[in-house]
């Protein structure tokens, strides 16, 4: 097992193109850390630096103890885990899973000893000796995971393993491979762009934009106080409303609206005191949003007044589209199909609310969570 | 009509507009009669096949971000002439009757007289067999390199094999994990080799596991010598040359050398020393297909390499009859003209109806060469095509299977499945 330390690393391509600066990043021996960011972001470029698949123009690169910046991928001890694992319908399970272990010439005792560890972390014991064909979808799924397991790495780096799964299917694996990484103990870099993935499997989340890394954190760190728009509108299902918005003295104006700020939001936030009269960015989450007629708690002067657009019932939610006039601000995802003239707002209201679309609804805002940001620099605003 | 749903097609392909786009593909058999079974490789995805007058189809269910990514990936290969399957369209915005939401579809033309690796290995004798597929291998893996393509995913299911004389041609069918760079770092090169040495061997290994090899065939020897091939010709179409100014004729020879493997040089640096002594020489610009392209300018035929080779061997011959006859020196053009006309298409036409389709025109034209030289041998003549004809028609071409589109065992839809692998082991158990 071993640490991996990204160091103040560039990469820039023949061609000119820059697609990672400076990134620095500390994986911890045994830590489970995501890359994650729209496409283009540079996270399967760092990935593959990390390796040896993509030279490093400038920085440095450890694994453990050693600088590995020139040290070939063969001989870096780490297994990149393919996107498309096949399984072969001659071969058994034990075949599938120790097969390219044999393509090493590893010892045939070994093979099979390694394979039994390996079926057995996965569940998969009593299948060794079956087809694919007779094995449910998670568990060949499993299997291929076992083709990864086997060849003992000191660190594992996963690019989108899960892709190409149906949605169900995606659901079970992320907590298989989360299982896993946990129990075989292995650090594991993985990348992929799907924010819940991220948020569900790491122990922390490195969130990248343009070759920039954003922030890295816990997950649920990450989500409570994103540093700046772009993670804020990233992480979090449906993704945070942000609008300009304009502070005065206790409250702000949110187009039409006006919002009081408790005097506690404010004092944990002296720097906001600065942007008095001004205008920010003002982000809050669908669950700080709920039908007024059941917030009882709702603050004073937290409640504002909109015309439904559109309602999605989800059983344990009911997700409400409404319109606010407010100028949405772009928080520069790339892979969102945002139309910021649509002013949409989204809130996850508790499955009772009675609202229908084209109705007027009172909103109750919980305004002790709202998240504010700087317009220009998109920093949050914290102290 | 299903409200939402979406089908992106290019020019010159069926609307698929009458296909049952509000159901799942795997029930597809028993609700449309366009579909047909052919004979394909394992898919991790459910993928049907379907018959418009204008060729076969092949729709695979995918989420829509992946469809719509290989169909763009499959549109880059194109675009650079790579040997692929060609994207015809994207289908997005399916639902079921129930409203419920049901993946989208990439739709890709199937290749005409393309092989999966099962029937290649039936059908080939075990020796020339490791020979061929390495080489087409080797060939398919440097040409996507050359132009800067990852594939991510070589594998012996995911090409498929179109005959080429006597050699064989790999197509690339599945670029779900392709991606086109400006150029491949060394290391992503053999990142990719190593994931198709690990998928090949799991392929052979399988193949030994289903009977299609013998049993004492080795995977790990032959991935070893697929390794050392592809490095070979790698290093043979990229190496930098270091000549004497007086050594110019050189680049003339690597240029030869580079054509008789069956590339085109478009564009080749060369970089004079300091001192002016030396010259650096090294291709830019390769295209695979030299003779191909040298026969497709004289006779517009389009085939595939080797192929053309045999043809371009036939087309000289019959160059020199014809210029023996004459007396004289003929144009190119005209000599090409002839041979068109008075030996090729002739066989061509002579080949009852019924047993056009077992060969595509090229590799029959070759097979038939071949037979020709063999019966000659045979019975210590030359014997002329009309002759040789009648045996070829006889002896070979009634033998063989069309391999136009090669259905299953019984011609017929393979049925419902709920598993890609299982319709596989059902075709071929059928």
């Amino acid at each position: 097992m071993a640490s991996i330390t990204i160091d103040q690393v560039d990469k820039v391509y023949p061609n000119g193109f820059q697609a990672i600066y400076g990134l620095s990043l500390e994986v911890s021996d045994g830590e489970f850390v995501v890359l994650v960011g729209p496409s283009g972001c540079g996270k399967s470029t760092a990935l593959r630096m990390v390796a040896g698949l993509e030279q490093i123009t400038d920085g440095e690169l450890r694994i453990g103890e050693r600088i590995v910046n020139d040290v070939e991928p063969k001989n870096r001890d780490i297994a990149m885990v393919f996107q498309n694992y096949a399984l072969y319908p001659h071969m058994t399970v034990a075949e599938n899973i120790g097969f390219a272990l044999k393509l090493a010439k590893v010892p045939k005792a070994e093979v099979t000893a390694r394979v039994h560890e390996a079926a057995q972390m996965l569940e998969l014991t009593d299948q060794l000796d079956r087809k694919p064909s007779q094995l449910s979808g998670g568990q060949r799924q499993r299997v291929a995971m076992g083709r990864a397991i086997v060849r003992e790495p000191a660190a594992f780096l996963m690019d989108e393993p899960l892709s190409n799964l149906d949605a169900k299917l995606r659901v079970q694996m992320r907590a298989d491979i989360s299982r896993l990484q946990r129990q075989l103990g292995v650090t594991t870099i993985y990348v992929t762009h799907d924010q819940v993935e991220a948020m569900t499997m790491g122990d922390r989340v490195a969130v990248l934009k343009d070759g920039y890394l954003q922030q890295v954190d816990t997950p649920q760190h990450l989500y409570d106080r994103p540093d700046n728009v772009f993670v804020a509108a990233f992480i979090g299902s449906p993704s945070m409303n942000l609008f300009e918005a304009t502070l005065d003295g206790s409250g702000m104006h949110l187009g039409g609206h006006r919002l009081a700020l408790p005097d506690a939001t404010l004092e944990r936030r002296p720097a906001l005191a600065t942007y008095s009269g001004r205008k920010i960015a003002v982000g809050i989450r669908p669950e700080d949003l709920e039908d007024a007629s059941l917030a009882t708690d709702a603050a004073e002067g937290a409640v504002i007044s909109s015309t439904v657009e559109l309602t999605e019932s989800l059983g344990s939610e009911i997700v409400v589209h409404f319109a606010l006039d407010a100028v949405r601000v772009d928080a520069g995802n790339p892979d969102a199909a945002d139309d910021l003239s649509a002013a949409d707002a989204v809130a996850r209201f508790d499955p009772r609310s009675r609202c229908r679309a084209g109705e007027l609804v009172d909103i109750a805002v919980t305004v002790e969570n709202l998240h504010f940001f700087d317009l220009e620099s998109q920093a949050a605003i914290w102290d | 009509m299903i409200a939402g749903l979406e089908i992106i097609t290019r020019q010159g392909h069926p609307d698929f507009w009458d296909l049952p786009w509000d159901q799942p593909l795997k029930r597809w058999d028993s609700l449309t009669e366009r579909a047909i079974g052919v004979r394909r490789g394992l898919s991790r995805h459910v993928v049907r096949m379907v018959q418009y007058p204008q060729g076969i189809y092949a729709p695979k269910e995918t989420e829509r971000s992946l469809a719509e990514r290989e169909y763009r990936a499959l549109r880059q290969l194109e675009d650079v002439r790579l040997p692929a399957v060609r994207a015809v369209g994207v289908v997005s915005g399916r639902h079921s009757p129930c409203s419920v939401e049901l993946e989208s579809v990439l739709i890709t033309r199937f290749l005409d007289y393309s092989l999966p690796y099962q029937h290649v290995f039936r059908t080939t004798a075990p020796s020339a067999l490791r020979e061929r597929l390495l080489d087409a291998a080797a060939v398919l893996l440097s040409r996507l390199h050359l132009e800067g393509v990852f594939w991510g995913d070589i594998s012996l299911a995911n090409v498929l094999f179109r005959r080429d004389a006597g050699a064989l041609m790999a197509y690339l069918v599945d670029a779900e994990t392709a991606e086109c760079r400006p150029s491949l770092s060394d290391e992503m090169r053999e990142h990719d080799l190593a994931i198709g040495v690990e998928n090949i061997a799991g392929g052979l290994y399988d193949a030994i596991g289903e009977g299609l090899l013998e049993a004492d065939a080795d995977p790990a020897e032959i991935t070893d010598e697929l390794v050392e091939r592809y490095r070979w010709l790698w290093a043979e179409l990229t190496r930098t040359d270091d000549i004497a100014v007086h050594e110019r004729w050189r680049i003339r020879e690597r240029i030869e050398r580079l054509n008789s493997m069956g590339f085109d040089v478009e564009e080749l640096s060369v970089v004079q020393s300091a001192d002016g002594s030396r010259l650096q020489m090294r291709p830019v610009v390769l295209e695979e297909g030299h003779a191909h392209l040298r026969l497709r300018k004289l006779t517009g035929l389009e085939v595939q390499e080797n192929q053309a080779r045999t043809l371009l061997n036939a087309l000289d011959a019959y160059g020199l009859q014809l210029e023996r006859e004459a007396g004289r020196v003929l144009p190119e053009a005209i000599k090409a003209y002839r041979w068109l006309s008075e030996r090729y298409e002739p066989v061509i036409e002579a080949i009852p109806a019924l047993y056009r389709d077992r060969l595509d025109d090229a590799q029959l034209i070759y097979e038939f060469l071949e037979h020709r030289f063999e019966r000659s041998k045979a019975l210590g003549r030359q014997v002329e095509n009309d002759e040789a004809l009648v045996t070829f028609v006889s002896e070979v071409l009634a033998q063989l299977p069309s391999e136009r589109a090669l259905l299953d065992a019984h011609g017929v839809p393979t049925g419902g499945e709920d598993d890609p692998s299982d319709a596989l082991l059902r075709s071929r158990s059928g």
